[in-house]
């Protein structure tokens, strides 16, 4: 066998340029099926690293996997607000340690506009617990500051001091310009990989102010309330969109989402962050599924390939395979030079696949981490990828036994002197 | 076993054919060869000579009949015994494709101490590479030329090379299929002097298949496949 591991390597070697053709299409294969992968794992992480503090998400009665969608990631509009009265009794409950209400509805330039308080920067958790921290500035004081998510900063080029206004609804009517009441950015935001880089954050009662002189929508016709006139206003809020609810035990969970969700005055919802991500997934399974079956078949294609281009290799070394016949090789030897061919460079796709993605997640991670909040670090292989990665192995070298069962065969009638 | 007298090859009552609906292929009563001896077989293409060599290095197994190699009968062999037995014992020149084309000319001539310990063994130190080098150079190959690929040589030194690696570790017994239909006369004469000078150094049996007549006087003996075989492929 060692005479035959020489051989096959200087073999291919001589085939080099078919062989490593067919060797880079079963490792771009390999990387799309681990990439797939990868980052359905970081998809999964950075979702629930969004909200990986708070225990409870609080919204108006709508399906559970909705209200984190538009509360923690901003997806999708809400579809009704919850009163600050409710809000203000449910997180009366003694179980309860902090909490952050969220009211949304506004955008600056496609950014969503989070009205919130104080808590939201103490209280906010991303990643592994990790706070909220400022690359530049405060907190809002003032009604008319604004605190910048880090993407928001570095895409649209603000800085500190910079004036900017916010849009009605996601900005895409220009006459639902809050043109009037212009916001000061006091703080811009380190960043997370969350939603909260995309976020401009204001004060609640900012939220009230923009709106005093709005109904349904649409300025007031004829009212026209200037900046310095609102403060005279109540600016208390009245409602909020959702609130991410923080409790002392964990264990009280259940009581506290059943006290929320039997609150009498106004339907309500409480959800546990994880188990609407579970049903998230459960919606988003399929989409993964389709991903994952595309790349399996790439990966199919690539193995058909190496396969194809080792049976058309049989024809012109008909020659070769009579000669090592003729100095001592079994035509069991001839089944294992063409089988070890197949399986070492199904091995090498592997390998090379493995190298070529984790230089992808090195050269385009810190990319996707900031605008996607994909976190896709050189990692080592999960046990989910082994078994991918075994399944290809072992589907190679039982494709490449195929044009092996082949040769065996034609070394068996052709003997010494193959009829060409 | 080179040194106790007695046959090289030993047939009797050999028949073999390729399917069994087919004609008998070979069908031939005896045939015996001595050690020692050169014998030149006449043979013109389609008389059965490549299916009667493939026997003869126990590729195929006859359909009746006896086949003694060097006193071995092939029979008795398993099917990795034939294998071992084959390198082991017998170098095999052919008319053309000899060599691994991506090999250089050295690796060439030891591709059988690659496969069989006692031709490594028998090849002298340095795993045969001293011997390599002193049977090419027998035959008119050196330098520069032993580290090139194979497939770069001309027809000429390619079946140089091929009765280097036939030779090489002493086999008892050579089989040459029409070694030198793919040369030149001039060369064809070359080759053949070079092939039996070394054959006789080294006491080797060599069983010379041919269709080209005028090459049989260089031989001790001369036989006719046409005759040997009672078949009619």
């Amino acid at each position: 066998m060692n005479a035959l591991f020489g051989l096959a390597l200087k073999s291919a070697w001589n085939r080099r340029l078919t062989l490593g053709l067919t060797l880079l299409s079963i490792a771009l294969a390999v990387t799309l099926l681990l990439g797939v992968e990868r980052t359905r794992v970081a998809a999964r992480a950075s979702f629930s690293q969004s909200v990986s503090g708070a225990d409870l998400v609080l919204g108006a009665r709508t399906s559970p996997v909705q209200l984190m969608l538009y509360s923690v990631f901003r997806m999708g509009g809400a579809t009704n607000n919850i009163g600050w009265d409710s809000y203000q009794a449910v997180i009366r409950h003694p179980a309860v340690a902090w909490s952050i209400p969220i009211a949304l509805g506004d955008s600056h330039r496609g950014f969503p506009v989070i009205g919130t308080d104080a808590a939201y920067f103490e209280h906010f958790r991303h990643g592994r617990g990790r706070s909220l921290s400022f690359a530049q500035g405060r907190p809002f004081d003032g009604l008319f500051e604004a605190v910048l998510g880090a993407e928001v900063a570095r895409r649209l080029g603000y800085r500190l001091d910079q004036a900017i206004t916010l849009s009605h609804g996601s900005g895409e009517l220009k006459q639902s310009e809050h043109g009037d009441k212009p916001f000061t950015v006091v703080g811009i935001l380190a960043p997370t990989g969350t939603p909260v880089d995309h976020s401009v954050h204001v004060s609640l009662e900012a939220i009230e102010a923009i709106h005093l002189d709005w109904q349904g929508g649409a300025p007031m016709p004829g009212v026209q309330i200037s900046p310095e006139q609102v403060r005279k206003f109540d600016l208390s809020p009245k409602t909020i969109t959702a609130a991410l609810i923080g409790l002392k035990q964990r264990t009280a969970v259940f009581k506290v989402q059943r006290h929320i969700n039997s609150y009498p005055k106004e339907p309500l919802l409480a959800v546990l962050p994880g188990v609407a991500l579970d049903e998230l997934w459960r919606v988003v399974a399929m989409v993964e599924q389709a991903l994952l079956g595309i790349s399996v078949l790439v990966v199919a294609v690539g193995l058909a390939g190496l396969v194809a281009v080792i049976l058309a290799s049989l024809n012109e070394r008909r020659r070769e395979l009579a000669v090592l016949r003729s100095v001592g090789a079994g035509p069991r030897h001839i089944l294992a030079l063409l089988a070890l061919e197949g399986a070492s460079i199904t091995l090498a796709g592997l390998g090379l696949g493995l190298l070529l993605l984790n230089l992808a997640a090195w050269l385009a991670g810190p990319t996707l981490e900031a605008r996607l909040g994909l976190t896709l670090a050189l990692q080592e292989v999960s046990p989910a990828e082994l078994k991918l990665l075994g399944a290809v192995f072992l589907t190679g070298v039982l494709a490449s036994l195929l044009p092996a069962a082949l040769a065996y065969r034609q070394a068996l009638t052709d003997g010494l002197t193959p009829r060409l | 076993m080179r040194d106790l007298p007695g046959p090289a090859i030993l047939l009797e009552q050999l028949r073999f054919r390729w399917q069994r609906q087919a004609p008998l292929c070979l069908d031939i009563p005896a045939l015996d060869i001595q050690a020692g001896e050169r014998v030149f077989l006449y043979g013109p293409s389609g008389s059965g000579k490549s299916t009667l060599l493939g026997l003869l290095g126990a590729v195929h197994q006859p359909e009746s009949g006896r086949i003694e190699v060097l006193g071995q009968d092939l029979a008795r062999l398993s099917g990795s015994g034939r294998d071992r037995f084959r390198v082991d014992h017998i170098g095999f020149i052919f008319q053309q494709f000899n060599l691994i084309p991506y090999l250089p000319v050295l690796d060439n001539v030891l591709l059988p101490c690659r496969f069989s310990a006692r031709r490594r063994a028998r090849a002298g130190q340095d795993h045969g590479r001293q011997e390599a080098r002193r049977l090419l150079e027998a035959l008119g190959l050196e330098g520069e030329q032993l580290g090139r690929q194979a497939s770069q040589l001309s027809v000429g030194q390619q079946q140089r090379v091929a009765a280097a690696r036939a030779l090489i570790g002493s086999p008892e017994l050579i089989i040459a299929d029409e070694p030198t239909s793919a040369l030149d006369a001039d060369r064809q004469d070359d080759f053949l002097e070079l092939l039996l000078q070394e054959c006789a150094a080294q006491g080797t049996t060599l069983l010379f298949v041919s269709h080209d007549h005028r090459l049989a006087p260089h031989f001790t003996r001369e036989l006719s496949l046409v005759q040997l075989n009672g078949a009619r492929p």
